[in-house]
């Protein structure tokens, strides 16, 4: 990645107040879930009891296999489904008792990545992005200011006028976690963000979010790449069949790694050259 | 900036969502041209039933054998009864000269005067003419007693009331069809509209998922998402009738303003101008379209954030 976009990423987060480390695990956790139990109307059982926190500027992994909840997790954040029992609060705020019209601001402030990218295929990568903008009702100077910017940021400035069609996976998942990222919401949601990718390419997105994460934004990624998480040393929650079975908070990685120590660090540990293409 | 959006969207869903939203606009079409054309109808059939009811009038024959002082007695009686608007003296001469210029040699024939003098009593209210009529009927003769008991009676110097009322019933009953016609023919097309136009969005919010889904991800409020459908509906209406407009306009041109200049009998009924007609029929479209589409949408599952 080259660093002038980094500078971009420092220049554009300048405002957002506090370093991760002076914010880590101060004050209200970003997520709280408090005995939460989702059971699905046929039956099935997405969470049980589970209770768990996330701290400012945390980045989490949240792993085990399919079915085990984290989908459900991320949902229930996003206020798509309601928890059957128990209570989640972020920031401080239940969801439980916030009104049905709030749930877009809600919304505004948390952003999702999803396997599936979720672009729009008729429209270019620039216009995707703007596209997140307009609907939350952006003037258009601040959409001309902002899209290009966060558009470099994630590295694709040469594919401003692509279609989606035209970039490979690990483009089209920058694209989208570019759309997640372009308001810069305190809170970011990764649903399996290289579950169609191939290692390097994985690597490169990973090596995106934490960028992101390290301006100040909290990152929870669903994954069920265990042997990524574990080299990445971060913190760790596994589910199994809907139950909380492990939290490490893994203190044995540093919290001061740049972007490019981290993604060397990646590498070496994944086997992979530094040589190879981060899409 | 927003209706910027909005309107690039609604255009951007009416292009990949043409066929039905071309079905609906053909619905449209159909209801306003029908409306367009029984809504003049409806005003031309009424406005002459209430010409009809205007002229609605009970005929007062006087005796013969009635002198002038019994004859202005019944005068001031007729103005004191109530629900009389007027009252016009019609005499025997008068009458002569009133049917001689319709048909003059079978007076000619006659040669005396047939026809009594009668008083003209217009209503206040049509509706009562029947209570009207059997008040001011001739007291029966079977009470002979009674009668010259009261000689002072003014109402025996009538001989007989008689109303208009068949003519008049028949013209009533026939404007009531017009409505009733105009307005079932009128209420199952709009029926039909709406049903289209619901029809039409519910397939364009599924043309439009992918951008639905994002747009709920990325935090747009319910009404954001949900105008460009509105747009969508209320272009359909608007495209419908300005087709029908632009058809009714034609025929108007090209039929109903030459025969116009032939036949004197068009010009009788007022109705509306059709500048004002082509409003009605282009706003209610707009209008029933976008309360359609709304309901629709606020209706829809998919929609809900």
């Amino acid at each position: 990645m080259p660093a002038s976009s980094k500078d971009v990423a420092a220049r554009a987060l300048a405002g957002a107040a506090t370093t991760p480390r002076a914010a880590d695990r101060r004050g209200v956790p970003v997520i709280e879930y408090r005995d939460v139990s989702k059971v699905y109307p046929g039956g099935s059982v997405g969470l049980e009891r589970v209770s768990l926190s996330v701290g400012r500027g945390e980045f989490v992994f949240l792993v085990g296999p399919t079915g085990c909840g984290k989908s459900t997790c991320l949902k229930l954040l996003l206020k798509e489904i309601e928890p059957s029992e128990g209570e989640i609060f972020i920031a401080g705020k239940g969801l439980r008792t916030m009104q049905r019209k709030r749930v877009p601001f809600l919304r505004r402030n948390i952003g999702a990545v999803f396997q599936d990218y979720k672009l729009l295929p008729n429209r270019t990568v620039a216009a995707n992005v703007a596209y997140a903008l307009e609907v939350v009702g952006q003037p258009r100077s601040e959409i001309r200011r902002k899209v290009p910017e966060i558009i470099r940021l994630v590295g694709l400035s040469t594919k401003l006028h692509a279609y989606p069609d035209e970039l490979s996976g690990g483009e089209q998942q920058r694209v989208s976690i570019a759309r997640a990222f372009v308001n810069h919401p305190p809170l970011l949601l990764a649903d399996e963000p290289t579950g169609n990718l191939d290692p390097e390419t994985s690597i490169g997105i990973m090596q995106l979010l934490y960028r992101i994460n390290r301006t100040g934004t909290t990152v929870v990624v669903a994954t069920h790449d265990r042997e990524m998480v574990d080299k990445m040393r971060r913190r760790v929650l596994e589910l199994y069949e809907g139950r909380v079975i492990r939290d490490e908070r893994s203190g044995s990685y540093s919290q001061d790694e740049s972007t490019s120590e981290f993604a060397i660090r990646l590498r070496g540990e994944l086997g992979i050259g530094a040589e190879g293409h981060p899409n | 900036m927003r209706v910027t959006f909005f309107l690039k969207e609604a255009m951007r869903t009416l292009r990949r969502n043409a066929t039905p939203s071309l079905a609906a606009t053909l619905t449209v079409l159909l209801t306003a041209l029908v409306l367009g054309f029984f809504i003049p109808v409806v005003q031309a059939t009424n406005g002459a039933a209430d010409d009809v009811r205007n002229r609605v009038v009970l005929d007062i024959y006087v005796k013969d054998g009635a002198d002038q002082a019994a004859i202005n007695k019944l005068r001031t009686a007729l103005e004191g009864t109530p629900n009389v608007q007027s009252v016009e003296f019609i005499s025997k001469e008068e009458a002569l000269k009133q049917e001689r210029e319709r048909d003059a040699q079978a007076f000619d024939v006659l040669g005396k005067n047939p026809l009594p003098d009668l008083f003209r009593v217009t209503p206040t209210d049509p509706d009562l003419i029947t209570e009207l009529g059997d008040q001011l009927a001739p007291p029966t003769p079977a009470k002979g007693k009674g009668a010259s008991a009261q000689p002072a009676s003014p109402l025996a110097a009538v001989s007989d009331v008689q109303t208009r009322e068949e003519e008049t019933s028949k013209i009533l009953s026939g404007t009531n069809l017009v409505n009733i016609l105009a307005f079932g023919l009128g209420g199952l097309l709009t029926m039909a509209s709406v049903a289209l136009i619901s029809n039409t969005i519910r397939l364009s919010i599924f043309a439009r998922r992918r951008e639905v889904e994002v747009m709920r991800l990325v935090g747009a409020t319910n009404w954001f998402i949900r105008w460009p459908f509105v747009i969508e509906g209320m272009f359909v209406g608007l495209a419908g009738s300005a087709l029908a407009v632009a058809i009714l306009g034609l025929i108007k041109v090209t039929i109903i303003d030459s025969l116009r200049q032939s036949f004197d009998i068009l010009q009788v009924p007022q109705t509306m101008s059709f500048p004002a007609l082509a409003l009605i029929l282009l706003f209610g479209s707009v209008l029933v379209a976008g309360v359609g589409s709304g309901i629709t949408l606020t209706l829809s599952r998919s929609l809900r954030i």
